[in-house]
């Protein structure tokens, strides 16, 4: 699998310092488990913060910190069992957290012509959404506010520049107008969150049923 | 992840290490890899004097990072002694073939903070099976942990204003939006070094 769509520098940047809201940490950890050369930069990116971190002037701790860490110990037992988590199906395992699940868990709502979303529940600064769109069929116009991130899992969609595959992370701005359709042959399932609010406006009261469940 | 590796590795560890100081004549890190090795020493031994090395240069660290990303001294004291715990807890976890140690307590550090600073929540990228863990290669062990250093003395000679930007961002003072895309610091050597590893990982799967 070769991923030709990347996360940006900034927004890998964003990921590292923490400070991508719940919704695109999301669409970054799931890209990531993807994509070896997004995860080698971000790695580079950590190491930026643990530079700083070890250069920062120190503020000394409490008079008895030590001693209470060295307390605090005794009753912590040492997790010895590494056991890496894989996902085996459709979803990496940072969404199937959030799914309970692969895709058979997926509570999809349909939204009309054979299109279904599942919004899944992140705190309200941006949503995430799953996007389910049956081959050849185009993407609903899903209005680029704010900054959008749109993630293939499964199929490909393309438009008049370029085509992208599972893997392949579209990054747009408000700046882009574009049609993009699922291509044919296999459906395609998104991963897709936005920071701006949520447009189709007549559907909000059932939407809001899954943000707020949690 | 056996005992018996604890001290015969310090000991080619410390060797290699004046091999390489003669050899490039320039600033390394005072002890980068001997807290790699303190942090193997806690995972193997349970080692409570190893542990109290680390606590007394990482935990001052970690209060200030927190103090300076907005928590009051009571809640980054608080919140430095859970990452301590959790460096502890999780030591498991730590590579020292793929981070130096200040960074695995910096993502430590920066998760504590999104969960008590932010209330929000960090999905993370799936973890990679590395394979029963063989001995690892001293060199990549000491090129990986001397990275923060050198990263450090890049930091220090960017023109203030550029770092202070640096900083900010990772301090949680900008949003994502207003992170710079370039952070004018050499990371492609450590990109590479880890793309390498990926790479060859990827080899021994498939």
């Amino acid at each position: 699998m070769t991923i030709r769509h990347h996360l940006s520098e900034q927004l890998l940047t964003a990921y590292a310092a923490g400070q991508l809201p719940e919704a695109f940490n999301l669409v970054v950890a799931t890209h990531v488990s993807l994509c070896d050369e997004c995860r080698a930069q971000l790695m580079a990116f950590d190491a930026v913060g643990g530079a700083l971190m070890d250069g920062i002037d120190a503020v000394a701790m409490g008079d008895n910190a030590l001693a209470a860490a060295m307390a605090r110990l005794e009753g912590v037992p040492q997790a010895t069992q590494r056991a890496p988590r894989k996902a085996a199906g459709i979803l990496p395992a940072p969404l199937a957290d959030y799914v309970a699940g692969d895709l058979a868990s997926v509570r999809w709502k349909r939204i009309g012509g054979g299109v279904k979303q599942a919004i899944l529940p992140t705190d309200s600064e941006a949503s995430v959404r799953l996007l389910y769109i049956p081959a050849g069929t185009a993407v609903p116009d899903h209005g680029h506010r704010g900054m959008e991130l749109t993630l293939v899992l499964q199929g490909a969609f393309a438009d008049e520049n370029a085509r992208f595959n599972r893997g392949d992370i579209e990054i747009a701005g408000e700046e882009l107008e574009h049609k993009p359709v699922a291509l044919a042959g296999e459906d395609c399932i998104c991963l897709a969150a936005t920071d701006a609010p949520l447009r189709f406006r007549g559907m909000l009261p059932r939407l809001a049923q899954p943000l707020f469940r949690i | 992840m056996s005992d018996q590796t604890g001290f015969p590795r310090l000991a080619v560890m410390a060797q290699a290490r004046t091999g390489l100081l003669r050899r490039r004549e320039t600033v390394l890190p005072e002890n980068a890899v001997e807290m790699a090795e303190l942090v193997l020493r806690v995972r193997d031994h349970q080692d409570t004097a190893a542990f109290a090395t680390l606590f007394s240069h990482f935990a001052p660290r970690v209060k200030a990072f927190l103090m300076k990303s907005g928590a009051g001294a009571t809640l980054a004291e608080e919140c430095a002694q859970d990452v301590m715990a959790t460096l502890w807890q999780k030591a498991h976890l730590f590579d020292p073939e793929r981070a130096s140690v200040a960074t695995w307590i910096f993502t430590i550090a920066r998760n504590r903070r999104i969960d008590a600073l932010r209330k929000s929540r960090r999905a993370e990228p799936e973890e990679l099976d590395w394979g029963p863990e063989a001995e690892p290669d001293q060199g990549e062990v000491m090129e990986a942990q001397e990275e923060t250093a050198r990263l450090g003395q890049a930091l220090a000679q960017l023109p203030a204003k550029q770092r202070a930007l640096i900083e900010r961002a990772y301090y949680g003072e900008l949003s994502h939006s207003e992170i710079a895309a370039e952070t004018g610091l050499p990371l492609g050597t450590i990109k590479s070094r880890i793309r390498l590893a990926l790479d060859k990982l990827r080899h021994h799967m498939s």
